[in-house]
């Protein structure tokens, strides 16, 4: 399946990436998607060898920003950056001038000073990522913002799906959780949509996003519609950190109506895949013996997480040609 | 209240041949306009020159009452980094108004007597606009004590609103109208139940979805409308609902109006132009109330042409450039409206046939004098000299960079529209002329103001 066969020190890419940026899914082209999910499963390899490493991003500055709390996608980015030989910093919340007053803008004019070729910024408010895209003239991925998107890990996770399954077009993949504030949703729904999949969205009334229908799935608030025939479920975390404002009553409650417990599960097709971005609440949204069971795909996400991102920054940044 | 301290001997002026527009006189015609001693004096064909000046007005240039926006922030004091009272009346007689109302949310907030004279005496040095002020309705906009209204009142205060704030509590809603009913003077209510808006920063639906902004709903500014008619009702104070954006706010205020409540309403420019479909994270798009939906801005639009919309007011809102550069959710709301709004009126309303110019003159001049107490508003015998000239087939290239406001905060930069302000008297001097109108050549000749 792999399109680019040679990996490893004269690895070039079959085209660039029509956008600057990867700040949304909706930036990339359906052929892009490919290229991107083709491209991580020959980076995989990397992964495989002796030594994890190629000189394609030698000489390349990357800055991770991460303005947020997170462990998962800022060690996926750093991996990734260094099987590709990239030099990488992390600049995280606690040690960046944020906390001394620095607007995001001046911080990233002062990033961009050092002429980084790509910065990685994961951020709390909607819309950081273009905030810095406008001002910058290195490359943005978008490694979450606020509830906005997520757009790597929807490429994981389709990558993952694909390793799963033959194809897209029809396949029921169902969403369950936290929709409201989740920007792991919202790339999921873009992406899947855009590959054909026939995507269902399942949470309590509180948390449908206004106008969840025009965004082309099916919503309910009944898991067992939600799970019926599914061949994926994919799991979201109630995001307690960003809870105010009487969604549902209790954690026990919320488990009773809308937590994956594999009696629940027995309605999805025999060969359903279980999926979760991380971090679980064990108990929550997903019983232990669904997120460690026969089903589960949940650390081959973290894997393919790896794989895409190489794949991200290598497309992106990867070659000479307009990069001064 | 400012401007015309020095119109007492002003040689006689004959505005002579223009389309003269005053639906409170039922005037719409080629006709001429006398100005003595900084008022009207005669309105009426081929009145005769009698020792005036006379300017020859081009037959295509319209001649009405002065505009008035009754709700603009001046951000003086306290803000002066964002716009100062000297700039704001530069700006609104650059935009065809002859006066501006201002909210109190300044720091400090103008809920004492020496802010307002404070306000005044800015204004009269500036000596452009008429500066009406509007008081707050409780101490600090806070929404716990009344401000002393009388006293407000007595310092030249023509309204209260806790406007940024919604007065969120019934009672204190129901007091405030009765008090103030006794100066006659308008509550002008900033509708949005605190809870219901929370953290919202965009219209609740898809297009916030899409952009996981929290949103607003609609009816966060709905429950509140009803309150207030209702309160109205119960009260008989006169409630001016601001900024009014959703077509269930512009359905309560219908249903209190058939119902003789004392309720009246105004529309910003920007809810009958744009909507939530515009919405991107460029931060001059975030204003309260939102950009609502298709549905709710031709509910605006239909209330300004039935007549429920009393008033066009563009909540000119100044906000300095790095206030605005930041992320989305973590801007200020508002953007400025004062030298844009009378071309988007013209080009998105009398243009398109929604609006007559009788009725443009109502929502512009008209109601807001009547509805604040205000001389202006009319050119009959013996009102202020304020008039506003409109050329309304000149296009107009908004061009923010050229903005007599210190602001920038404009999503319509670079729009094309049609219709210009041409120049702006006020108590018979000549305050403003357009410098791209090659008609308003005459005003020029004429101008500075002539005394003998």
């Amino acid at each position: 399946m792999p399109k680019t066969t040679t990996i490893g020190d004269q690895i070039r890419p079959l085209s660039r990436l029509r956008s600057r940026h990867l700040l949304s899914v909706t930036d990339l082209t359906p052929e892009e998607v490919v290229l991107i999910l083709d491209t991580a499963e020959a980076m995989r390899e990397v992964g495989t060898r002796p030594i994890k490493k190629v000189p394609t991003l030698r000489g390349k500055t990357v800055v991770n920003l991460f303005c947020e709390p997170s462990t998962r996608t800022r060690t996926s980015f750093e991996i990734a950056e260094k099987r590709l030989s990239a030099d990488t910093l992390s600049i995280t919340t606690s040690t960046s001038s944020v906390v001394k007053g620095e607007t995001l803008a001046d911080t990233a004019r002062n990033i961009e000073a050092m002429a980084p070729e790509l910065i990685v910024v994961r951020h709390p408010a909607s819309g950081a990522c273009q905030l810095l895209a406008n001002i910058c003239n290195s490359r943005i991925i978008n490694a979450g913002d606020g509830m906005h998107e997520h757009p790597t890990q929807a490429l994981l996770d389709v990558l993952t799906i694909r390793e799963h399954k033959t194809k897209f077009t029809g396949l029921k993949v169902s969403i369950i959780g936290d929709l409201l504030h989740s920007r792991v949703l919202r790339s999921n729904v873009l992406l899947l949509k855009m590959l054909g999949a026939d995507v269902w969205v399942c949470g309590p009334r509180t948390m449908m996003p206004a106008g969840i229908d025009q965004f082309g799935v099916s919503a309910t608030s009944s898991l067992d519609a939600a799970v019926e025939g599914a061949d994926v479920v994919m799991m979201l975390r109630i995001q307690l950190e960003r809870m105010r404002g009487y969604f549902f009553p209790s954690l026990r409650e919320y488990f009773n109506i809308f937590g994956m417990s594999s009696d629940r599960l027995r309605r999805a097709k025999p060969d359903v895949i279980i999926m979760h971005p991380g971090p679980l609440n064990r108990g929550v949204e997903i019983a232990s013996d669904v997120a460690d069971g026969p089903y589960s795909v949940i650390l081959e996400q973290v894997s393919n997480g790896v794989a895409v991102r190489m794949a991200i920054l290598y497309l992106l940044a990867g070659s000479e040609e307009e990069d001064l | 209240m400012t401007a015309t301290k020095s119109v007492g001997r002003q040689q006689p002026i004959i505005l002579k041949g223009g389309h003269v527009v005053d639906p409170t006189q039922g005037v719409n015609e080629l006709c001429d306009l006398r100005i003595a001693n900084g008022v009207v004096e005669q309105v009426g064909p081929d009145l005769g020159v009698d020792g005036a000046a006379v300017i020859e007005v081009p037959a295509d240039l319209i001649v009405c009452p002065g505009f008035i926006d009754m709700h603009v922030h001046l951000r003086e004091p306290g803000q002066e980094y964002k716009e100062r009272i000297a700039t704001g009346v530069e700006a609104a007689v650059a935009g065809g108004f002859v006066g501006v109302a201002c909210m109190p949310n300044t720091n400090p907030v103008n809920d004492h007597r020496a802010v307002t004279e404070f306000i005044l005496r800015k204004a009269e040095e500036a000596n452009l606009a008429h500066v009406y002020p509007i008081g707050a309705v409780t101490l600090g906009s806070k929404g716990e004590q009344l401000a002393e209204i009388g006293e407000l009142h007595d310092a030249g205060c023509v309204a209260i609103s806790d406007d940024g704030y919604p007065v969120a509590d019934a009672l204190l809603m129901r007091r405030a109208l009765e008090y103030a009913s006794m100066f006659e003077m308008p509550v002008i209510d900033h509708c949005e139940d605190p809870s219901l808006k929370g953290e919202g920063s965009a219209h609740e639906g898809y297009y916030s979805s899409v952009l996981g902004l929290r949103g607003i709903p609609g009816e966060a500014e709905e429950v509140m409308v009803e309150r207030d008619v209702t309160l109205s009702g119960l009260t008989d104070g006169s409630v001016h609902i601001a900024h009014m954006s959703t077509r269930g706010s512009l359905r309560a205020v219908r249903s209190g109006k058939d119902r003789g409540i004392n309720v009246t309403c105004e529309v910003a420019p920007h809810h009958f132009t744009l909507t939530d479909e515009e919405l991107s994270y460029d931060t001059n798009y975030k204003m309260n109330p939102p950009l609502r939906e298709s549905g709710d801005r031709e509910a605006m639009i239909q209330g300004l042409v039935d007549g429920t919309i009393d008033v066009i007011a563009t909540d000119h809102a100044p906000h300095h450039a790095d206030d605005k550069t930041v992320e989305f959710e973590k801007a200020p709301f508002g953007i400025i409206g004062l030298e844009t709004a009378v071309p988007l009126v013209m080009d998105r309303l009398l243009h398109k046939g929604l609006i007559s110019i009788g009725r443009l003159v109502e929502l512009l001049a008209t109601n807001p004098a009547r509805i604040l107490g205000l001389p202006g508003g009319r050119l009959a015998p013996g009102s202020p000299a304020d008039i506003t000239v409109l050329a309304p087939d000149v296009t107009t290239e908004i061009s923010a960079s050229k903005f007599k406001s210190l602001a920038r905060n404009t999503p319509f930069d670079g729009w094309q529209l049609r219709g210009s302000v041409a120049a702006v008297l006020i108590g018979g001097r000549i305050v403003y002329t357009n410098e791209d109108i090659e008609a308003v050549g005459v005003f020029q000749q004429f101008s500075p103001s002539v005394s003998s």
